[in-house]
């Protein structure tokens, strides 16, 4: 059986890499400044001004994650059914922008958005009022969403594309509507591609700082703001990690609902 | 024949950890020994040509790493998260890292050029936030003030910190995102100091920039004079040595420090107790202060220089310039911001983590 | 649902996707530093680019970190999958459990996690804690790609192999190897790509000096930044675009090289 010391590389760096730092962030977050055993890092989430950043962090997630759906959706079945040249030019299409630096795509919204920017100046000049959503909430969804997208669209995309053309075919042949065919074979179908694409947009809308000092100007502060602050402005590493442990508690509720829907792990999104 | 392959395997992976401990090493232990300087600076805060032409007068390599605000310096020196063999903080950050044993004396003896420096500056930082001047060689310096759009605001009808909070402006202002800088100017415009501990003004001065919130376009600190230069905004919060630039881009832009006092910064050079290269890091210093060096950083910069040297050959229009050298008097309500101490700080972040999320 | 509709709203997701895209490259031509008004059609920004050390060093640390981070991984990766297959079924899923957590927790967690751990056991954060760093994230890309099609594969060639009397090394270069390949190839650049962009791991774990082309373009997201970024970032999407292209238009009607390409974009 040495073929299971193939993984031996593997578990050690699992084991260095991923266990000890997360045994790190428990041991500040459960321990106060002099090294004395605290809950009050956990409990603190329960803070106001903890609560009502966690509070709009959630909020913005899920409507960043709900108009992702929407938008990702309808677009993987388009792209399923049409002849758009070869199938993998297409996912191509929607992994290229990744390649443009993602703090200058977030950044060029900024621009594009700002009260003297392109976007307003070409409103003016077709005498339309002018759009002032930089550094509000919407612009963070905004940038949540153009970054995200295609963490939603590609999962979808698969899962559909695995579901056998004929299945649809017969059920038309059978007497179904559109709708009906939407509603009891697409969708059920694709369930697996939805929960992971759900999961790898809600997770990091949840937690991002960048996209809201970016598009925020300074005025929003989410729950990866406040974390960031913790470790960078305020030192207060414990307070921190204590705020990171409750961030880990949804990654682990997401974790498990993705297990749950996607029990053969055949929604991967690549 | 099994044993042979479980060697292999044992081999491969032996080399895969070799492989990556070398990588880890090699980059770790070579800093040491590079003929190198590394200066942690704010963003764009001197010529770029200087550093070439440190690198070719002393051959020494200049590498730069920038930070936007002392908060977010503070705590990667404290944790050597990174280790600097130079770096530029503000005069409480001198106070409070010199407290905590974080700064290596200066050694005058290798920076002859210190006699540039105004003795005025000297004279105030031994008095205040370095005694001695054990830690600290000034660099640049300035004041918080507001910089308006004259089209759109008339000019002279900005005298107080308090115009910044009236709802005619609302969509149109600039504030400073920094923690004690933008604490300060509320503060400032309450009539407190911009040094105090007591809960009551800072709560109150929190409320206040609460209150100012939904009035305000954008919170920047460097960006803010490209969004004014621009016309985004009518008016904001700048250091007077933005003023001249501005100007120069954008003709209808007026510059004033507020009648109830401001912020006076003293940027000095300082050097990490760490450091690797002590000496370099001496040699660039002592390079910053010398007039011609000096004189050309303020052509770029236009940051009011405690250079007198290079101050007495700038032109006269520039040195009467009372927006970029204010005289004592109109400096009169005004403070350096000095450290607060940990309790201080704790409470000064925990107020503005309040008022940001708000 | 009109052919009409399906292409428009094609249309405006693509325009979604492309627009802060095209506007950086237009104004990487800008004359004047200003990212609200044109100026003028200028080179200025390309020519900077090649001169100044503190981009051409960052440019250098991302992809020597990205290749050789994609590269470790990619070889521990798929050693893994090929031990992991060979553990039961219980053992499989909690180490499968495991290798997800990277993947699926916030990058700021993992950011902190490891500065946090690389301060405490006394290393000095450089460019190899960078790499150590971006290799931890990057191998669960790699046993994503390799494991779907290790499973796809079955035991069944290789066992067939070895009864042949194929030495277990031969069986597995010549049978295995070659039916995971497109699995490896895309996993090598999957794990290739998000090194590239990452930004928070490298934020928090990059010390003195180092800057990959992500945290010199956030040191300047304050300031105000230099279009000689917006001009890197042109040539990069270019050189990818240019790249696709051709493999596009070499593939020809090759079915087995769209089918590799198609695996490829799979993942």
């Amino acid at each position: 059986m040495y073929r299971k010391l193939l993984s031996m590389p593997f578990i050690f760096w699992i084991f260095v890499g991923t266990v000890i730092p997360l045994a790190m962030i428990a041991y500040y977050g459960f321990t106060d400044r002099l090294g004395n055993f605290t809950i009050n890092n956990i409990i603190a989430i329960f803070q106001p001004v903890h609560a009502q950043a966690l509070g709009l962090s959630l909020g913005l997630a899920l409507i960043s994650t709900a108009v992702c759906f929407l938008l990702a959706f309808p677009l993987a079945m388009i792209l399923k059914g049409s002849s758009w040249g070869r199938k993998g030019f297409i996912v191509f299409i929607f992994i290229l922008p990744m390649w443009m630096n993602f703090l200058l795509r977030t950044m060029a919204w900024q621009v594009i958005l700002e009260k003297g920017g392109i976007f307003n100046t070409m409103l003016q000049t077709m005498h339309l009022p002018s759009l002032n959503i930089i550094n509000t909430p919407a612009a963070i969804v905004l940038g949540m969403v153009y970054d995200f997208l295609p963490f939603m669209v590609l999962p979808i995309y698969n899962a559909l594309m695995k579901i056998d053309d004929n299945i649809i075919e017969a059920a038309y042949d059978l007497g179904a509507t559109k709708g009906r065919v939407l509603k009891d074979i697409l969708l059920p179908l694709s369930v697996p591609g939805i929960a992971s694409g759900i999961t790898m947009v809600f997770v990091p809308s949840l937690t991002t700082f960048v996209i809201s000092n970016i598009l925020g100007g300074g005025k929003i502060y989410l729950i990866g703001n406040i974390i960031e602050q913790e470790f960078t402005t305020s030192a207060n590493w414990n307070l921190g990690s204590g705020l990171s442990l409750i961030m880990m508690v949804f990654i682990v509720i997401s974790m498990a609902a993705l297990a749950r829907l996607d029990k053969s792990g055949e929604g991967n999104f690549i | 024949m099994k044993s042979h392959k479980v060697k292999k395997i044992l081999l491969i992976m032996l080399a895969l950890i070799i492989v990556v401990a070398a990588a880890v090493l090699i980059t770790g232990c070579g800093a040491k020994n590079k003929n190198e300087v590394l200066v942690y600076c704010y963003g764009d805060y001197m010529d770029p040509s200087l550093v070439k032409q440190f690198e070719k007068e002393t051959g020494i390599k200049v590498v730069l790493d920038t930070y936007d605000t002392n908060e977010e310096m503070y705590p990667v020196i404290k944790n050597q998260a990174g280790v600097y063999d130079v770096i530029c903080p503000d005069t409480y950050m001198i106070e409070r890292m010199a407290k905590e044993g974080l700064l290596s004396k200066i050694d005058y003896s290798k920076i002859p050029n210190i006699k540039n420096i105004d003795k005025a500056y000297l004279k105030k930082a031994n008095a205040t936030y370095d005694p001695g001047n054990k830690y600290s060689v000034p660099y640049q310096t300035g004041v918080a003030g507001i910089l308006y759009n004259t089209k759109k605001i008339p000019k002279g009808s900005i005298t107080s910190w308090k115009d910044l909070w009236k709802k005619q402006y609302k969509g149109k202002i600039i504030m400073q995102d920094g923690l004690r800088d933008t604490m300060g100017i509320s503060l400032k415009a309450l009539g407190y100091s911009l040094n105090t501990t007591m809960k009551s003004e800072l709560s109150a001065a929190t409320n206040y920039l609460i209150k100012q919130k939904p009035l305000v376009y954008k919170y920047a600190n460097d960006s803010a004079r490209d969004l004014l230069v621009g016309n985004s905004a009518d008016l904001g919060v700048v250091w007077n040595g933005e003023m001249l630039y501005s100007q120069e881009l954008n003709k209808d832009l007026d510059f004033v420090i507020p009648k109830e006092g401001t912020e006076v910064f003293v940027d000095s050079w300082c050097i990490p107790k760490n450091a690797f290269h002590k000496s370099n890091a001496e040699k660039w210093i002592n390079f910053m202060c010398r007039e011609d060096v000096a004189y050309k950083n303020f052509e770029y910069l236009t940051y009011s220089t405690p250079n007198v040297a290079a101050k007495k050959k700038l032109p006269k229009s520039i040195r009467n310039n009372k927006g970029l050298f204010p005289t004592a008097e109109m400096l009169k309500k005004s403070e350096n911001l000095r450290d607060v101490g940990p309790d201080g700080d704790d409470l000064y972040s925990y107020y503005w983590k309040i008022f940001k999320s708000e | 649902m009109s052919k009409a509709i399906k292409t428009i709203y094609m249309i405006i997701i693509m325009m979604f996707l492309y627009l802060p895209i095209v506007t950086l490259m237009v104004f990487s031509f800008n004359e004047s530093k200003s990212m609200f008004a044109w100026t003028g059609l200028s080179l200025r920004w390309y020519k900077e680019m090649f001169h100044d050390t503190q981009m051409l060093s960052a440019i250098w640390n991302t992809f020597s970190i990205a290749i050789s981070a994609a590269a470790i991984a990619t070889i521990i990766g798929t050693m893994a999958c090929v031990g992991i297959i060979a553990m039961s079924k219980r053992s499989q899923t909690v180490i499968m459990g495991f290798n997800n957590i990277p993947l699926l927790n916030a990058d700021i967690v993992t950011g902190i996690s490891l500065m946090l751990s690389f301060i405490a056991f006394g290393f000095y954060l450089n460019w190899g804690t960078v790499l150590l760093a971006h290799i931890t994230f990057c191998i669960p890309y790699v046993i994503l790609s390799v494991m779907p099609k290790l499973k796809q594969l079955g035991p069944g060639n290789y066992e067939a192999a070895l009864d042949l009397g194929a030495t277990p090394a031969y069986a597995f270069r010549k049978v295995v190897i070659p039916e995971i390949k497109p699995g490896i190839i895309s996993g090598f650049l999957l794990a290739f790509t998000m090194s590239v962009d990452d930004f928070v791991v490298t934020h928090f774990t990059r010390g003195a000096g180092i800057n990959t082309i992500s945290t010199l373009i956030y040191s300047q997201v304050k300031v105000g930044i230099r279009p000689t970024l917006f001009a890197l970032s042109t040539v990069i999407f270019l050189v990818v675009l240019v790249i696709l292209v051709l493999v596009n238009f070499a593939s020809g009607k090759d079915a087995e090289e769209e089918e590799f390409f198609y695996e490829v974009a799979q993942g």
